[in-house]
């Protein structure tokens, strides 16, 4: 049978001890936040140790938080999430970083501990520019060649900087500013609590 | 003597063999693969980021065009990824057709995979066997949804509507006469439930079809065998799910170990291989489209057993019926909120995955609280699989790859997203 959300929560205090920051169980999931100069250990700790057996990395993705209820929300601006998944035991556990720096958000990588980590980190890195410490090869990949910005961070406009067009003058494909104006159709609405007197 | 050199060659972005748009920068010594650098992302469309701008129903259809092969499944993972954060359970009836055409997908899936996989490696005729099938497959996707292959079936809550008491019937026109019509429109004159009914008798002889053409065909094995080999620890390391990680043993599913909807009421088996080669994924694939037949007609018994609603009540997320809305204040002013607003969704994250037929389809949804997504993230199959391309093809010849990409089973709307 495989842990409960509960229980695999207070397995992982038991081995992981301080080096827990924070998370708890919701909506039957375990999340446990990390301080981000623990990553790498946590992430070995989590791997290696017999109860606990992540032997699978499923997903890890950058989060921007600067828009986070419409920026009332403290704190860094850059999450690195990961999602684990353990086969063997038939358990899974998020795991979340902060970036300490808004400005150049920095973590370690986890390639050596997950091989899967490669191309999910250097996703991290093209859309938020999150930068992964001696990962081997943080190209962009998603991307064109020659991209400026991280376009999923919450300033990067949807529909981007720069259009590309063919010149018959110049007889080549060029860049310039986007023509399209922005527009919202439905807007972006966050209710106060009971709004309506819905619980 | 003729000097030696290494070649750098360019495989794609238009490759037939490529399934889409995949650049493959290959180091070759003579025919030999040293190393593979796939450049991903020509068919990136930033789905995430167009989804934090939508309220959560405008991107049900989004999800279609993800994985555009097996379009259902990867709208069941979203859907559940609303429903988890909302707290709500589609009504039983609702679970039982979600499973039903989720199966349906894992054939379509499979049979274009099968198809196009056989194409690369050279047997032509498996492909036009294996769209005769996915022909009457979709013709039920477009009796429940309209759509062929887009349907936007799944909704938060259920789905958009019961399946349809008469299966649509061929017109006779210039190109068909009536006695074509005739002979046509025999399997489809009673339901849709009889129409999937029928296609359940006939399919275990078409895949035994396909067996004969493939699995004991000499030039098949040659090109698959010992092709592509993956331990099973390594498969895990490598993030591989669904077929890519079963084929090297692990019997790892996500409808049996960690079971959403009603899958634990359904009984099928989960096939593994036994030496994490291409061939074996390839006898995995077939015996799980066998598999998913077997739990089409768990379902189809079910269905006809119990009628009931197929959406839930809760106006706040699902809307109200046609007729209610337009003779109920009420109902009407719910239409309206929830069609220009949308739902809001409590504040949370929530990560909800599906045995998609590539793997683990997953949706990381964190909401805000807002009428849209604050953050979407999906978990392609495809994506780290692919990943894996360097390792797997490391050491084989240059034809070599077709058959590992093929294997892998890549599409890449859910790669570049």
């Amino acid at each position: 049978m495989p842990l409960t959300a509960e229980s695999l929560f207070s397995r992982l205090q038991d081995v992981l001890g301080d080096r827990i920051a924070g998370g708890g169980v919701a909506l039957n999931e375990a999340t446990i936040e990390v301080r981000p100069q623990d990553w790498h250990v946590v992430a070995l700790t989590l791997r290696d140790d017999p109860n606990l057996a992540f032997d699978t990395l499923i997903d890890l993705c950058g989060v921007d938080y600067q828009a986070y209820k419409d920026g009332l929300r403290e704190g860094p601006r850059f999450a690195v999430v990961a999602h684990l998944l353990s086969v063997t035991k038939n358990h899974r556990v998020r795991v979340r970083a902060l970036c300490a720096s808004d400005e150049l958000p920095m973590l370690a990588s986890l390639i050596e501990v997950w091989p899967s980590v490669n191309w999910f980190e250097r996703e991290a890195f093209d859309l938020y520019g999150i930068v992964f410490e001696n990962h081997p090869d943080l190209r962009r990949i998603l991307t064109d060649y020659g991209f400026i910005g991280h376009p999923f961070r919450k300033d990067f406009p949807l529909s981007g900087q720069v259009e590309m067009r063919y010149d018959p003058e110049l007889k080549r494909v060029i860049y310039q500013p986007v023509s399209i104006a922005p527009r919202e159709v439905t807007p972006r609405i966050v209710r106060a609590e009971n709004y309506g007197g819905v619980e | 003597m003729s000097e030696i050199r290494n070649y750098t060659l360019n495989f794609g972005p238009q490759h037939p063999a490529a399934h889409g748009v995949l650049r493959l920068v290959l180091e070759l010594d003579g025919e030999v693969v040293e190393r593979a650098d796939p450049h991903i992302g020509l068919l990136h469309r930033a789905t995430e980021k167009l989804a934090e701008h939508k309220t959560f129903m405008q991107s049900v259809p989004y999800m279609d065009r993800l994985d555009y092969v097996s379009m259902m499944s990867n709208e069941h993972a979203y859907v559940m990824a609303i429903e988890k954060l909302l707290g709500i359970a589609p009504p039983e009836r609702a679970q039982y057709i979600r499973v039903m055409f989720d199966e349906i997908t894992r054939i379509l899936n499979h049979l274009l995979w099968l198809g196009a996989h056989a194409l690369d490696v050279g047997a032509m005729t498996v492909f036009l066997y294996a769209f005769r099938e996915r022909e009457d497959l979709m013709d039920v996707y477009e009796a429940v949804s309209g759509a062929r292959l887009h349907a936007a079936y799944y909704r938060p809550g259920g789905v958009y509507r019961d399946l349809p008491e008469q299966m649509p019937q061929y017109q006779p026109n210039r190109f068909k006469t009536e006695a074509d019509v005739k002979r046509l429109n025999e399997n489809r004159q009673g339901s849709v439930l009889d129409f999937i009914e029928d296609f359940c008798k006939r399919f275990p002889t078409y895949v035994d079809e396909y067996e004969t053409l493939l699995t004991d065909n000499r030039i098949w094995k040659q090109r698959l065998v010992d092709i592509g080999v993956v331990s099973p620890e390594r498969a895990k390391a490598l993030g591989f799910t669904g077929p890519m990680l079963r084929g090297s043993g692990v019997a790892w599913d996500l409808r049996k170990h960690q079971p959403y909807e009603v899958y634990d009421r359904m009984d099928f088996e989960i096939p593994v291989g036994r030496n994490g080669d291409s061939y074996d994924r390839y006898l995995v694939r077939v015996e799980e489209m066998r598999q998913s037949n077997r739990i089409i007609q768990q379902c189809i018994a079910w269905l006809r057993a119990n009628p009931g609603p197929v959406i839930v009540e809760n106006h706040k997320v699902a809307p109200p019926s046609r007729e209610g809305m337009k003779s109920n204040m009420e109902e009407l002013i719910h239409h309206f909120k929830l069609f220009t607003e949308g739902m809001h969704v409590p504040e949370g994250e929530a990560y909800a995955a599906v045995e998609h037929p590539k793997g683990e389809f997953g949706i990381y949804l964190v909401s805000d609280g807002a009428n849209k997504p604050y953050r979407m993230k999906i978990r392609a199959p495809g994506f780290a699989h692919l990943a894996a391309m360097d390792e797997m093809s490391r050491g084989h010849m240059i034809a070599d790859v077709v058959a590992i990409i093929g294997t892998m089973d890549i599409v890449f709307g859910e790669i570049d997203r």
